[in-house]
């Protein structure tokens, strides 16, 4: 890598080829956040009640929780997305940044998944109250 | 982490000279100029200088001129053509980039601050070092590369209409106040471009009669080069040319967006 001279240390490792579409999924998530999360909170107060049995029975529904798991997984890509960015523009010490990132996917994916595998027990019946 | 604070060598120290107007003055103005020799071993200071305005012109330029030549000749910065076209004289007054050949003095509220352009390596007083910046500009080839020989004996031709894309691009003068008034280039400006190279990688993206647009969206698509913009508008806000280097980012977003879907 030229570090001796200005043009060589900006032209460094050369262009990584990607970021595209990073930032096109980050607006795409977004988008899917305003319309699942609406969803979600006029569908929680149109419930007539709030009780345990209500709400199971609710995400039982196909539909529901169907909806439910998209809202995770755009919730969760979008945080990943957007933390990974936030990292990257503050830690710069290589060892510290490659640890946040990895920390990071690993608590979005972790997260993410034990949302999914709850919904999904609900919606199979696998919870009696 | 990004460095939040100023190197130990680089903290502000107190006991500034303080250049008092002529006894009888009126209309005295005070100036707090940021100062540093690296000669002298010594942390930067702000010196103060008292002009009386009566005697001064209108603008922040004619003021720096005057101390120089009436009250510290030592006092250094760069300027050159005196109406906002060269680019030299950018400087940050009052916590705001801007060329001081443009920027009027009555317009600067209270006492006027006066320091180098933010978040630059320092050479001497308010001169900074562009050795980065310029190396940067180098590195898009700013000039039109095309695959089609020259044609023989007359220019490239180009529409009114294509022509008339290039206005609000062409018109920067790589003052770089865009560039050091922006966060994200502040922390990051090892890989990321800034406003002010990427709104010229757009001047290029958008001419009719570049032919390397491809090769000049593959360097550009990066995390670091491109997307570290996180349209936080202060370029947009400081230009002294009212340019939008924010809007040209945006525009190579969608044409990177746009060859993939």
């Amino acid at each position: 890598m030229g570090t001796g001279t200005g043009i060589g240390r900006v032209r460094g490792l050369g262009s990584a080829k990607h970021g595209s579409l990073h930032w096109w999924q980050q607006r795409l998530t977004a988008a899917g956040n305003v319309i699942l999360l609406l969803w979600f909170v006029v569908s929680i107060f149109r419930l007539p009640v709030l009780d345990y049995a209500t709400v199971t029975t609710w995400i039982g529904s196909p539909f529901v929780a169907v909806a439910l798991v998209l809202l995770t997984v755009s919730v969760f890509w979008h945080l990943r997305l957007g933390l990974q960015v936030f990292i990257e523009d503050y830690v710069h010490d290589d060892a510290s940044r490659v640890a946040a990132l990895l920390a990071l996917n690993f608590y979005a994916v972790g997260s993410a998944a034990l949302a999914i595998f709850s919904i999904l027990k609900i919606a199979f019946g696998g919870v009696h109250g | 982490m990004a460095e939040f604070s100023l190197p130990k060598n680089s903290k502000i120290k107190s006991g500034g000279k303080v250049h008092k107007a002529e006894p009888g003055a009126s209309n005295v103005k005070t100036f707090k100029v940021y100062r540093y020799d690296p000669d002298s071993g010594e942390n930067p200071r702000y010196d103060k200088f008292e002009l009386d305005l009566d005697e001064t012109g209108p603008m922040v330029l004619d003021a720096l001129i005057k101390m120089k030549s009436e009250q510290d000749p030592s006092l250094t910065f760069r300027r050159s053509c005196r109406e906002g076209i060269c680019g030299s004289c950018a400087m940050n007054m009052n916590g705001k980039n801007g060329l001081a050949c443009t920027t009027a003095i009555e317009d600067c509220k209270g006492e006027v601050r006066i320091t180098p352009l933010p978040h630059m390596d320092v050479i001497k007083d308010l001169v900074p070092d562009f050795t980065h910046f310029y190396a940067q500009y180098a590195s898009i080839q700013p000039w039109l590369k095309t695959v089609t020989p020259a044609p023989s004996g007359k220019e490239r031709l180009q529409s009114p209409e294509d022509r008339a894309k290039l206005d609000g691009l062409y018109e920067c003068i790589l003052c770089a106040c865009c560039s050091t008034s922006c966060p994200s280039y502040w922390w990051n400006s090892d890989k990321f471009l800034g406003p002010a190279i990427l709104l010229q990688a757009y001047r290029w993206l958008a001419d009719s009669r570049d032919e390397f647009t491809g090769e000049r969206l593959d360097e550009l698509e990066d995390p670091f080069r491109l997307y570290r913009c996180h349209t936080i508008m202060n370029c947009a806000n400081v230009c002294p040319k009212g340019l939008s280097p924010a809007r040209a980012i945006a525009e190579i977003k969608k044409m990177e967006v746009e060859r993939q879907i």
